[in-house]
C-alpha cells in the first residue's frame, strides 16, 4: 500500500486517528438461461427443487458440462474490468459438507482463474476519483438454499439455486472508507449491467458482497481483518463497514487485539457478530476437478467477444463531456444506468446537450424518483421530452410554461407541440399586447415606478407582474426590454 | 451338447439370427443357471421379469427381421452402473434401496442395441478392492477351485475385484457377458483370475455418465466375456461419444469385431523389463515367455523395452485415486438418497450416516484421500503423484514413438487366492495385486487381459496387452492370437450347481 | 510422514466419518502403512515436470446456453430419507 493517506478519510478514535482498509469479494450471478454445469433453468422463484437437474442434485454418476455462455460472460466482464484474460484456466473442487451443497464440494477456480488483474475507476461525490485494483475474477457454482424457520427441528433444503453460475470478483484492499466502498460496488454494478453479464439485482441476491475490513494507524502495516459475509445491499455495505471499523477501533484502543474471523452484519441491530458456526477451521482441500478438462481458448475468441462489447460507462462519460459539453457530475449521473444514458442521448441528439441534460436530470429524474419509477417506465418518452426542449429553444414557450407542459405530457401524454397549440400555451411575442399590460401596471403603481427609478432591482417585480398579467406566456426578453424603456432605467 | 448358456456371445447371436432358439429360451437358460448358482453370490439382484420382457421384445424384433446388433443377448450389469427403476447399490450399504431415475450411458447403449438385462452384479464396495471381499452384500465366490492331488479342493477362492461378480458370472455361464469397470485393474485382474477376457478401453472411450464414480480420472467401463471376440462385440456397443461426459472422446467407434481376426504380422510387441518384479513366480515368467512366443510365431517382432517409472505407478495411484474418491464420495451424506443415521446435529447425522454406510476399505481410502489433499500435504502428495503420472505416461509415449505397437505383460503376479487370505492386516498386501495393471490407468491407455494357461494348481493365469491410446483394435488382434494358440480355459466342473 | 491419533481424529472429522475410540489405533496403523508405502515417491526427481491435468489431450466440450433439464422435483426427492413439499429435510442447521 503506497497510496498516500487522505486525512479526510480517517476515523477519529478516542485516542487517535485510524485508517480503515477495505477489500471486497463480490459474488455476481452470471446472466444466463441455464446453470453453469447443467441445463436446468436459472429463473428466480420456481417451486422447490423444480429447477434442479440430476447433476444439480449430485445424483451418483452425474457429470458437469460447462455452459459456453457463462464462459463468454466471464470473459466479457474481464474485458470490462480492463483485466488480463487467462487463455487457460482450471476448475477446482472446494470440499466441505453443507446440506445446500449436494456434491460435498463447490466447483470453483482456485489457482488458475479465468480472469486475472484488472481495475475499476471509481468517481467519488467530491469530484475525486480512485482506481481500485481487481485481483481476479473466477467462475463458480452457487449453493442451494436452506430454510430454517419452517419447522422447529428441521431445515428445508431447496436446490434451485444450486449450480447457478457466479462470478467472484475480488478487489485489492484499495478502499479507505465506507463511501469509497459503496461507490466501488455501485460502479462495478454499473459496469456489469452495461455488459449484460449480471443484472445486479441485490434484492434477488444477484449481487452479494463479502467485505474485508481492518483498521490501522496511518502508515502502519495492515491490521488483522474480519470478513463480513453476504451483505446484500449497498446501504448495508456502508453501514457494516462503519460499525465494524468502530468495533475494531474500540477493541484496539482498549488494548485488545482483533481475531481474524467471519462475521455477519445484522441491519436490525446495526452490529456485526461472529458466525460461530463457521468458526471451525476450514480445510477445503482444493484440487483440480477430474470431471472437467482445463478451460482453454485463444485470443481470437477473446477478440470476437471484445468486438461485441457495448460502450462502457467510463468511455460514455468522457464522450458526453466532450460531445455535449456536460459537467463531469452531470455526465456521471446520466451514465449510471445504460438506459438513462440512452434516453439522454435520444433527447440530446441534434439539440443543446446542456439543456437536454438539465431536463433529463432535474425534471425527468426528479419526477421519476418522486414516484418511484424507473426510466424504462417513464410516462414521458425521449421524443416527447426532446419536443419540449425544442419548443423552449425556438422560443415558442417559456421555461416556466415548459414545466407546465411537462406536467401535462407526464400525466396525459400526447404530442407536446399539439398541446401547446391547442391549449394556447404559446409565448406572447406580440409587443402590443405586452405593452398594454405594462401600461396598465405602471398606471396602477405610480409609487413603485418612482422607487424603481431609484433602485433598478425593482425591475424584477414589474417583470413578475407582467408575466402574471399575461398568464406567463409573455416572452421574457421582450418584457424586459419594454419595461426598461418605459421605466426609463439604464 | 452345450446348454444355451454355455455358448459364446457370438455363437448365441448367430443362433438367434438363424432362429435355432429364441431369445426367451436363451434368457430362461441363464435365469435357471443363476438360480442354481446363488451360492456364488455373483448377482446382488436378479431381474427375471425385466429379462423375460426384454427377451420377448427381442423375439418380436427378430421375427420382424429388425434385429439390432445385440438382440436378445442376456447380460449381467455390474451394480456400479445406474439402471432406471432398478436398485443400484455400488456394493455399499450407503446406497441401499437407491432407485435411479436414469440409465447409465453404457447400459443405455446396450439396451439400445437389443441386449437383455439379467440382473445386477456384485462388486467391491464403490469398486474399491481386488478380491470382491469389500462388498456390503457379501463376498462373491469364484467358480474356480484348486486341483489338489487330482481332486478339486474345497477351499473357496476369490474371483478378483472389483468386478468380481462380473467375472464370476461370466466364468460360471450366468450371463453371456457383463459390464465392468476398471480404475486400477478391476476388469483385468478378475478376468485373469477367472479365465475370462476383459478389456479396459482407453480413458474416454466409454462415457462415465451414470456410472457411480470412484476415481474420475481413472475410471473406465469395459466388458468381461468368455472370448476375445465377445469382448470386441460388447465394447463396440458400450463405447461412443457422449456430450454429457466432458472427458469422453468424440471419436467414432471402430468395428472392433473386425479387428479380432487381423493377426499380428508386422507388429512390434514390447516386453517391459521393469515388469520382471522381485518374487515373480517361475510359472508367471514362463507364461509371459510363452505369450511372447505365440505372438512371434504369428509374425510379430518381440522387443524388450523400458518403462522406467513403472515401480512408482502403484504408490502414486494410492494417492490420486483415494484423493478423488474422498471428494467423489462426499455426496453420500444421507440427505438426498440412501442411508441416513440420525445424529445430535447435522454434522452428527453426516458422521453417523457415513460411519454406518461405508465399509472399512472405503473409509480407509476416503481418509487417506482426505489427508493427502489437506492443507500442508497437497503438494508433497497429490501434486507429486500427478507429476509422476506425467512421467509414467511419457514412458509409454517414448515406447510407442520407438515403434512399439503393443506391450505384453503378465496380468497379475499370481493366480487367484483364497477368501480372507490377503490384506487383513496390511492393506498394501492387497494393493500389490494391481501392480501390473495400474500403470495403464495412470496413463489412460487401453489394456486387455486374456487367459493364457493354467498354473500348477489348475487355476487360470492371464496375460495383459497394453495399447496406444484409442487403439483397442490392435489389442483384440493380438489377444485373439494368444487365445487361439493357448486354447480357451475350461472350468473343471460346475461344483456349485 | 506418519499420522498420530489426533490427526486420525481430525481427518475423520474432515471426512465426516464417526470414528469410535477403539477404531483410532487400527486406523492409524493402516493409514501409516499406506503412507509408508507411498513414501518411495520421494525418490523420484520431478523437477520441471508438469502435474497431469487430463490424461487424454482434448478440448473441453461445452454446452449451449439453453434450458434442457429440470422440472421433475418429484424424481429429485423420490429417494430422499425425509422430504416435505418437495423439499429435502435435514436436522436443523444453526447459522
Ligand atoms: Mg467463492
Ligand atoms: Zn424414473
Amino acid at each position: 500500500m503506497t497510496a498516500a493517506v487522505n486525512p479526510k478519510k480517517l476515523i477519529k478514535g478516542g485516542l487517535h486517528d485510524w485508517e480503515v482498509v477495505i477489500g471486497m469479494e463480490i459474488h455476481a450471478q452470471v446472466t444466463s438461461r441455464s446453470k453453469l454445469f447443467s441445463g436446468a433453468s436459472t429463473e428466480f422463484g420456481a417451486e422447490p427443487n423444480d429447477h434442479v437437474s440430476l447433476v444439480d442434485a449430485a445424483m451418483p454418476g452425474m457429470l458437469p458440462v460447462i455452459n459456453e455462455e457463462c464462459v463468454a460472460q466471464a470473459v466479457r466482464t474481464g474485458l470490462g474490468l480492463k483485466a488480463r484474460i487467462n487463455h487457460r484456466s482450471v476448475f477446482d473442487r472446494k470440499n466441505y459438507f453443507y446440506p445446500d451443497l449436494p456434491q460435498g464440494y463447490q466447483i470453483s477456480q482456485f489457482k488458475d482463474p479465468i480472469v486475472g488483474e484488472g481495475e475499476v475507476l471509481v468517481d467519488l461525490v467530491d469530484g475525486e476519483s480512485i482506481t481500485v485494483g481487481i485481483e481476479r475474477l473466477h467462475l463458480e457454482q452457487d449453493a442451494g438454499k436452506s430454510l430454517h424457520d419452517q419447522n422447529p427441528t428441521q431445515s428445508f433444503v431447496d436446490l434451485n439455486r444450486s449450480g447457478v453460475a457466479l462470478m467472484e470478483i475480488v478487489s485489492r484492499p484499495d478502499l479507505r472508507s465506507s463511501e469509497e466502498a459503496r461507490a466501488y460496488v455501485t460502479k462495478l454494478r454499473t459496469i456489469l449491467r452495461y455488459l449484460g453479464t449480471c443484472d445486479g439485482d441485490m434484492e434477488k441476491g444477484s449481487l452479494r458482497a463479502d467485505v474485508n475490513v481492518s483498521v490501522r494507524k496511518p502508515g502502519e502495516p495492515l491490521g488483522t481483518r474480519c470478513e463480513i459475509k453476504n451483505v446484500n445491499s449497498i446501504r448495508f455495505i456502508g453501514q457494516a463497514i462503519e460499525v465494524e471499523a468502530r468495533r475494531q477501533i474500540a477493541i484496539l484502543e482498549d488494548g485488545g487485539t482483533i481475531s481474524q474471523e467471519t462475521r455477519l452484519f445484522d441491519p436490525g441491530k446495526g452490529e456485526t457478530r461472529s458466525m460461530r458456526s463457521k468458526e471451525e477451521a476450514h480445510d477445503y482441500r482444493y484440487f483440480p476437478d477430474p470431471d472437467l478438462l482445463p478451460l482453454e481458448f485463444d485470443q481470437a475468441y477473446v477478440d470476437a467477444l471484445a468486438e461485441g462489447l457495448p460502450e462502457l460507462p467510463d468511455a460514455k462519460k468522457a464522450r458526453f463531456i466532450a460531445d455535449y459539453g456536460l459537467s463531469p457530475y452531470d455526465a456521471g449521473v446520466l451514465i449510471a444506468e445504460r438506459t438513462s444514458a440512452d434516453y439522454y442521448e435520444a433527447v440530446a441528439k441534434g439539440r443543446d446537450g446542456k439543456a437536454a441534460a438539465n431536463w433529463v436530470i432535474n425534471e425527468l429524474f426528479g419526477r421519476l424518483n418522486k414516484e418511484g419509477k424507473t426510466i424504462e417506465a417513464s410516462p414521458v418518452s425521449a421524443d416527447q421530452l426532446g419536443a419540449v426542449v425544442d419548443l423552449i429553444g425556438e422560443g415558442t414557450i417559456s421555461g416556466k410554461i415548459a414545466k407546465d407542459l411537462f406536467e401535462i405530457v407526464w400525466s396525459e401524454g400526447g404530442d407536446p407541440r399539439q398541446i401547446v397549440e391547442s391549449r394556447g400555451m404559446k409565448q406572447v411575442t406580440d409587443t402590443g399586447a405586452i405593452e398594454a399590460a405594462i401600461d396598465d401596471i405602471i398606471a396602477k403603481n405610480p409609487d413603485k415606478v418612482t422607487q424603481a427609478r431609484e433602485k433598478p432591482t425593482l425591475l424584477g417585480w414589474f417583470v413578475g407582474q407582467t408575466m402574471k398579467a399575461t398568464g406567463g406566456k409573455a416572452n421574457p426578453a421582450a418584457v424586459n426590454s419594454l419595461l426598461k424603456a418605459k421605466l426609463g432605467i439604464e | 451338447m452345450t446348454t444355451l448358456n454355455e455358448l459364446t456371445l457370438a455363437e448365441a447371436r448367430d443362433g438367434l439370427k438363424a432362429k435355432d432358439f429364441s431369445a426367451s429360451e436363451l434368457t430362461q437358460a441363464h435365469l435357471d443357471a443363476m438360480e442354481k448358482a446363488r451360492g456364488l453370490n455373483a448377482y446382488v439382484l436378479e431381474t427375471p421379469e425385466r429379462a423375460l420382457t426384454m427377451a420377448n421384445v427381442a423375439d418380436t424384433k427378430i421375427a420382424h427381421g429388425e434385429a439390432r446388433p445385440l438382440e436378445g443377448i442376456p447380460l449381467g450389469i455390474k451394480d456400479l452402473f445406474c439402471t432406471h427403476g432398478v436398485a443400484t447399490t455400488a456394493g455399499s450399504k450407503i446406497l441401499e434401496g437407491f432407485q435411479p431415475h436414469y440409465e447409465s450411458a453404457v447400459t443405455h447403449n446396450l439396451w439400445r442395441d437389443g441386449a437383455v438385462m439379467l440382473g445386477k452384479l456384485n462388486l467391491d464396495e464403490f469398486a474399491m478392492g481386488s478380491s470382491n471381499e469389500t462388498s456390503a452384500y457379501g463376498d462373491t465366490i469364484s467358480p474356480w477351485r484348486r486341483q489338489e492331488n487330482g481332486k478339486l479342493s474345497d477351499a473357496k477362492l476369490v474371483p478378483g475385484g472389483s468386478s468380481g461378480g462380473s467375472a464370476a458370472a461370466v466364468a460360471a455361464h450366468l450371463c453371456l457377458g457383463a459390464t465392468a469397470t476398471d480404475t486400477g485393474g478391476s476388469i483385468r485382474q478378475p478376468a485373469a483370475f477367472t479365465g475370462t477376457v476383459g478389456i479396459k478401453p482407453t480413458y474416454g472411450r466409454c462415457s462415465r455418465w451414470g456410472t457411480v464414480a470412484y476415481a474420475s480420472s481413472l475410471d473406465q467401463a469395459g466388458p468381461i466375456a468368455r472370448t476375445v471376440r465377445d469382448c470386441a462385440i460388447l465394447l463396440g456397443s458400450m463405447a461412443g461419444a457422449d456430450a454429457r461426459d466432458t472427458t469422453c472422446a468424440d471419436l467414432p467407434v471402430p468395428d472392433f469385431e473386425a479387428a479380432v481376426s487381423r493377426g499380428v504380422k508386422g507388429l512390434t510387441i514390447g516386453i517391459p523389463k521393469e515388469y520382471r518384479v522381485d518374487g515373480m513366480s517361475a510359472e508367471v515368467q514362463a507364461l509371459w515367455d510363452r505369450g511372447a512366443a505365440m505372438l512371434k510365431d504369428a509374425g510379430a517382432t518381440v522387443r524388450e523395452i523400458s518403462l522406467p517409472h513403472t515401480p512408482y505407478a502403484l504408490p502414486a495411484y494410492y494417492i490420486v485415486a483415494p484423493a478423488e474418491a474422498s471428494s467423489n464420495l462426499a455426496r453420500y451424506d444421507g440427505v438426498r438418497y440412501g442411508l441416513r443415521v440420525p445424529g445430535k446435529d447435522i454434522a452428527g447425522m453426516y458422521e453417523n450416516t457415513r460411519a454406518a454406510g461405508f465399509g472399512r476399505e472405503v473409509k480407509r481410502r476416503i481418509m487417506i484421500g482426505t489427508y493427502v489433499l489437506s492443507a500442508g500435504y497437497y503438494d508433497a502428495y497429490y501434486v507429486r503423484a500427478q507429476k509422476i503420472r506425467t512421467l509414467i505416461k511419457r514412458d509409454f509415449e517414448a515406447a510407442y514413438a520407438s515403434g512399439i505397437d503393443a506391450i505384453l505383460t503378465p496380468a497379475t503376479p499370481s493366480a487367484a487366492f483364497g477368501l480372507g487370505e490377503k490384506g487383513s492386516g496390511d492393506p498394501v498386501e492387497m494393493y500389490l495385486q494391481d501392480v501390473f495393471t495400474i500403470t495403464v490407468n495412470m496413463a489412460g491407455l487401453p489394456g486387455l487381459s486374456v487367459p493364457a494357461g493354467l498354473d500348477a494348481q489348475g487355476l487360470p493365469l492371464g496375460l495383459q496387452l497394453i495399447g496406444r491410446p484409442f487403439d483397442e483394435e490392435t489389442l483384440f488382434a493380438a489377444a485373439q492370437v494368444i487365445e487361439t494358440a493357448a486354447g480357451r480355459t475350461k472350468l473343471p466342473a460346475a461344483w456349485w450347481a | 510422514m506418519s499420522v498420530d491419533a489426533t490427526t486420525v481424529r481430525r481427518i475423520a472429522h474432515l471426512a465426516r466419518i464417526a470414528v469410535g475410540e477403539d477404531e483410532v489405533a487400527p486406523l492409524q496403523g493402516e493409514l501409516n502403512a499406506i503412507l509408508a508405502f507411498v513414501e518411495q515417491l520421494g525418490a523420484v526427481d520431478v523437477t520441471g515436470v508438469e502435474p497431469m491435468t487430463s490424461v487424454t489431450p482434448m478440448a473441453m466440450k461445452k454446452r449451449v446456453d439453453a434450458v434442457t433439464d429440470g422440472g421433475y422435483a418429484g424424481d429429485i426427492v423420490s429417494n430422499a430419507p425425509e422430504t416435505e413439499d418437495h423439499y429435502f429435510l435435514v436436522p436443523k442447521v444453526v447459522e
